[in-house]
Order: C-alpha cells, then structure tokens, then sequence
C-alpha cells in the first residue's frame, strides 16, 4: 500500500506528502481534544471525583454540623441564673443573632455555600499539577512539537478545570441539599447565577495556578505553594465565617479576595441573604478578576512555552 | 519547496542520483542563560529519505538541536530549514510536516491506545474521517490491533515505544525525529522496534532524523552520522567513511622470544600503515585490508625465524570512531541530574 492510496484528498506524492493541506487551519483545533483529554482521566476514573469530593464533604459535616452556632443560644443551651428568661425568647433572641451574623437562621446552609468555593479553589489549585506532570513525562514537548497554538494548551487546562470544578459543586450542593441544607430562597435562575460565578472563580484561579506552574518542572513545589496559600485563602474570605466580625486588616484581605465575591453571590442567590456588596458589583469584580488573569495566563503561555 | 525525488536505498547509498536537501542547517547557535553554550554554530544538510543518525555524549548539544528543529526551543543565532520552511518564521508549517518520538513515554497512561492516537490527530486537526482510517492503519503497522482498546498502563515497553512511533506518524510526517528510540528496551525488541521503524520508513518514504545510544545500530542503520561534541559537529560521514577515517584495520601481535625490535620489518609488509611496539613482545599494526595482510605478516615474520605467539583482528567499529572523535566511550557517560533521572524514568517504564 502507498501513502496516496490510505490519505484521500492528499496531493500526490512527488509534492507534499505530509497532507498538510488537510490539517485544519483553525486556531482552536487542539482545544477540546486537549481539554477532553484532561476530563477523561477525571470522569474515567471515579476514584479521583469520589476522592475530591471527600473533603469538603467532611467540611461540611463537621464544620457545619459540628459548630452548631444555632444551638449555642437556643434551646436551653443559656440561662441567666436569677432572671427566668421565657424559652421563647431565647430562642427568639438566637434566630435573630445567627441572621444578623450568618445572614441565615442555620450555619449549615451559610457554609454549604463556602464550601461550593471551596470545592472550586481546590480544583482550580491543582489544575497547576498537570502542567507539571505533562512537563515531566515530555508530554507537553510532544504537544508543542505539533501545530496546536500555544494558548490552547494553557486554556485547556484552565478549560478542563472549570468544567471539573463547576461538576464538582454542583454535586457539593446536591449533598448540602440532601443534608438538610435551606432551600427555600432557591430558584432555577438563582442557581445558574450561582454557578456561573463559580465557574468565574475557577477560571481565574486555575490561570493562576497553571501560570505557578508554566516553568516549574518540581511537583513538590507546586505542592508548596498549594498548601501554603490553601488555607489562607479560605480563611481569609467569608466562606467559612462572616467578615464583618474579622480584625480590620483581615476584612481588607477580605475585601479583594474574589472567594468571597463568589460566596457573597452564592448567599444572596442560594440563601437570600443580606450581600456585602451588590450582585452587579460581584459580579463584576469576578468578571475583571477571570478575564485578566486568564489573559495574563495565555500571555505568559505564549512566552515560557516558547523558550 | 523541496520537491521530492522518488528513489531507491540503493540509488541512493551509491549517490548515483542528486540528492534533495530536505533540511539546511546553518551556524544554529543555542545560548542559555547567557553563557552556556549548548549548541554552537551547527551546519549540515539532511538530504530526503535518509536516515540520519545524530552522535555524541549527553550534553554535548543532541537534544538542544532536535528541540531547535522541531521549533520547540528559539535559536540564539543561526538558521534552519525544514521542509523548506524556516523554524523561526513559519514554525507552525514545519509542525505540520513533522513528526516528532520522544525519548519519553508520552501516551496517555490512563487512555487506551487508541485514544491516545486519536488525541494525536486532534491535535494535528485532521478531520475525523480521515484519522479514523489512518489510526487503523497504523495500528495494524504495529501490530497493535489487537491491544488497541486496552489501557496503555497495561502496555510493555515495546508496544509502548510502537504506540508512540505510530503516534509520531499520524500526520505521515515528511521528516520524522526519533530521540532514543530504543532507549531501555532489550536486545529483541530493540531489534523489532527498529524493524517497525524501516518498515514505517518504506512505506511512507520520509527521512529520519534520529539519535541513539546504541553505536551498533547507528552503524547498521543510518545513511549518514554526525558526531557532536560540546555543541560542535565534529565528524559526518556515512558509516562507512567515518570507520575508514580511523586508518583500517588493527592487528595485535604477539611474538615469543621478543628481544629484537621487529617494527622495521613488518612495516615493509604490504597495506601495513602504522605499526607500534606496545611491550617488549608485542606489536599493535594500523593496516588496510587487515584479513589479507595478518597472514602476509605472520609468514614475513616465520621467513626470518620469529614465531607469531598470538594474533587478534579488529575491525574498526564505531565505538572505535566514537571513542577517537569525543575522547570517551559512549557507555560511560553522565550526563546533567535531570537528564540523567528521565532516562532512568523511560528505561524503567520501558522495562515493565
């Protein structure tokens, strides 16, 4: 058999054998497969969701469950020894303490949407490691070798972590739901804003991550990093505990951490909270936030790649 | 652009008709850092449907230059075409007519091999129809058919190595970079990796450009051999004018007694270039035609009552040439810790 008989539409041979005529021209060829190749370790191997989803999972039941704040002032749970305090009121006064910090009457459903950004940053902070991987084994020299453009390969991973991170949630959600999460301020369109400010966070996270990692040829390294700006990140935001109680410098990191703008859309669109700023100006500070490290990202790509 | 001259090995390796340059090197310089000079100033030609066999010690400039030429890696100075496309201006035009074998093992562990080839084509965007039919193909090339559907963490290093050189082909590539191909495998499927390579060579008429550890195979496979040495090419030449240029062949001669020094008189014999005393005894002989002129040497030495107490034969191999050119033994060298760890990555995963 000859070259020109298995590859139709190829000039023949005595020109250009490569059949470069046929190879597509477009920019974006490489992406999905790219990104698809991404997923399909993911959703091929349901070891590594259950794994990823064990952890905020855990959060929630013993965060949420555990640190029951409701508890603490109703039912009993105080008294003022010499002033009998009707039970009523107690818990009367308990339900309004917890809305006026939680902005919800259970700390269950206030954290249940921490930990949606929780699940997301997790993800988005791994999305780094592949690179890593890919770097080490030479699959990302055998990627480069072909014509697929250079910001592909950045995008499909931030592409791929996306996809995982806004999955992940939504099963994260789900859960929450099952465990006795409030559903009551619920609606379809309040959801998908939801999940769209999520998906907003994560493409701005997973471009910083990948752009930790362009150069790094050390997983170890990266696994630093993750955990060094892991719990920091999460703690100084206000998935886990309302700013408004926070030391002033910690509210100002508050302030411009975008964990908190996608859980300040979550509690206003989930729970029907009061918000710390409006929906327009969250999701505004999301949007910029994405766009500009995600275009920093393919810049960067462009120029580490091609060294 | 090169076009392309249908000819066979033979034609070929006789040089009977005019070769077509299907890549021009020229003063190709790669600097890092600012001072370490990995590649410096390379110039040669790889002529259409070669097998080009790329030689030297780790850090001497091998993979800096492939990764220059298949437009991984900017050149600080110089230039290079492949295909008739400049690696610097029109990087994406030469990505599309090559194909590229890492050293590494680059497939997809948790894929099947067959998803894995189609992730190739993907990413070369040939349509779906069209990689389909070449992926069978291929396959089958490999006689990885049957496996094809299975996991390649289920692989052995062998299918792995052909599941990447089918991967490498997928866009039938013009010039094809094999780096190592052979790297950690034994001895038999070295010799079927290299049989799938020539195989895949005839029927798609590309040129190979390849780097080897094993001198062996360079030798009885490629048309032509650069060795390079600290970023320098330092000899290229077909095997066999590389062998030639050591002087011919060596004999080693032992004789008894060994009181007279015998080197006047073998120096007469006919073809002998160069004889040396090494011991009081023994005699080392740089000679054209060595089989022919051992015996010629043995009874010039009886006619005048010395008796030849041992004799040895070598012909010049290319370790031999490898050995002259760079100063070491291509087995016992080290190159940089992280070079150094991938290898022993790819040599384990191959050995599975």
């Amino acid at each position: 058999m000859t070259a020109e008989t298995i590859s139709p539409g190829t000039v023949p041979a005595g020109q250009d054998r490569s059949n470069s005529t046929i190879i597509s021209s477009s920019p974006y060829h490489g992406l999905w497969a790219l990104t698809n190749r991404e997923l399909k370790k993911w959703y091929k191997n349901p070891v590594i969701l259950l794994l990823s989803l064990i952890q905020p999972v855990l959060w929630l039941g013993l965060f949420g469950k555990a640190m029951n704040f409701g508890a603490v002032f109703t039912d009993g749970a105080f008294n003022i020894p010499g002033l009998n305090i009707p039970k009523e009121i107690i818990n009367q006064l308990g339900n309004m303490l917890m809305l006026n910090v939680f902005g919800t009457s259970d700390y269950f459903s206030f954290l249940a949407v921490g930990m949606l950004s929780f699940i997301v940053i997790f993800t988005a902070m791994f999305s780094g490691m592949s690179i890593v991987w890919d770097r080490r084994l030479g699959t990302l020299n055998k990627v480069m070798s072909t014509p697929v453009a250079r910001g592909s390969i950045v995008m499909s991973k931030i592409l791929s972590s996306v996809i995982r991170s806004v999955v992940q949630a939504a099963i994260i959600l789900l859960l929450a739901v099952l465990f006795g999460m409030s559903t009551s301020s619920m609606t379809v369109l309040g959801v998908l804003g939801a999940f769209f400010s999520l998906a907003l966070l994560s493409f701005g996270f997973s471009s910083i991550f990948l752009m930790l990692a362009l150069r790094s040829t050390n997983q170890n390294t990266q696994m630093a990093i993750v955990n060094l700006l892991n719990l920091p990140l999460l703690f100084g935001s206000n998935a886990l505990f309302p700013a408004s109680f926070m030391p002033e410098w910690l509210q100002a990191f508050v302030k411009v951490n975008p964990i908190s703008y996608a859980t300040d859309i979550g509690r206003q669109l989930l729970l029907g909270s009061g918000g710390m700023a409006s929906l327009a100006f969250d999701f505004a500070y999301l949007a910029a936030f994405a766009a500009v490290f995600s275009a920093v990202g393919i810049v960067l790509s462009w120029r580490l790649l091609t060294k | 652009m090169v076009v392309e001259v249908e000819m066979n090995n033979k034609e070929k390796s006789e040089g009977k008709i005019e070769k077509q340059t299907i890549m021009q090197i020229r003063s190709l310089k790669k600097v890092f850092n600012g001072t370490v000079v990995a590649v410096d100033g390379v110039a040669f030609d790889v002529y259409e449907g070669e097998i080009f066999g790329f030689l030297g010690p780790n850090g001497a400039g091998k993979t800096t230059t492939i990764s220059m030429l298949t437009t991984l890696l900017r050149p600080t100075s110089g230039s290079a075409t492949v295909c008739g496309f400049d690696i610097m201006k029109e990087p994406n035009e030469v990505r599309k007519r090559i194909g590229v074998v890492p050293q590494e093992y680059t497939a997809d562990e948790d894929l099947t091999g067959y998803e894995n080839i189609m992730f190739c084509a993907d990413l070369y965007g040939i349509p779906r129809k069209i990689s389909r039919e070449r992926a069978d193909e291929l396959l089958k090339l490999v006689e990885l058919e049957a496996a094809k559907d299975r996991k390649v963490e289920t692989y052995s290093g062998g299918m792995r190595r052909r599941l990447e050189l089918a991967c490498g082909l997928i866009n039938h590539p013009r010039v094809l970079f094999l780096d190592e191909p052979t790297l950690g495998l034994d001895v038999q499927t070295r010799a079927a990796v290299w049989q799938y390579i020539r195989r895949l060579k005839d029927e798609y008429g590309m040129t190979l450009f390849l780097t080897t550890h094993y001198l062996e195979e360079a030798d009885s496979l490629c048309d032509r051999i650069a060795i390079i040495d600290h970023g320098k090419i330092v000899k290229i030449g077909s095997p066999k004018e590389l062998k030639d240029s050591l002087g011919g062949d060596i004999i080693e001669l032992g004789v008894q007694g060994g009181d007279d020094d015998l080197v006047p008189l073998i120096a007469e014999v006919q073809h002998v270039k160069d004889v040396k005393r090494v011991s009081s005894s023994e005699y080392r002989i740089k000679s054209e035609l060595g089989d022919v002129t051992a015996p010629m040497v043995i009874d010039a030495l009886r006619s005048k009552g010395y008796r030849v107490s041992r004799i040895s034969l070598t012909r010049p191999s290319l370790d031999q040439v490898y050995l002259e050119l760079t100063g070491k033994s291509i087995r016992e060298e080290n190159g940089d810790r992280a070079q150094v760890m991938r290898q022993r990555m790819t040599m384990r995963r191959a050995r599975r």
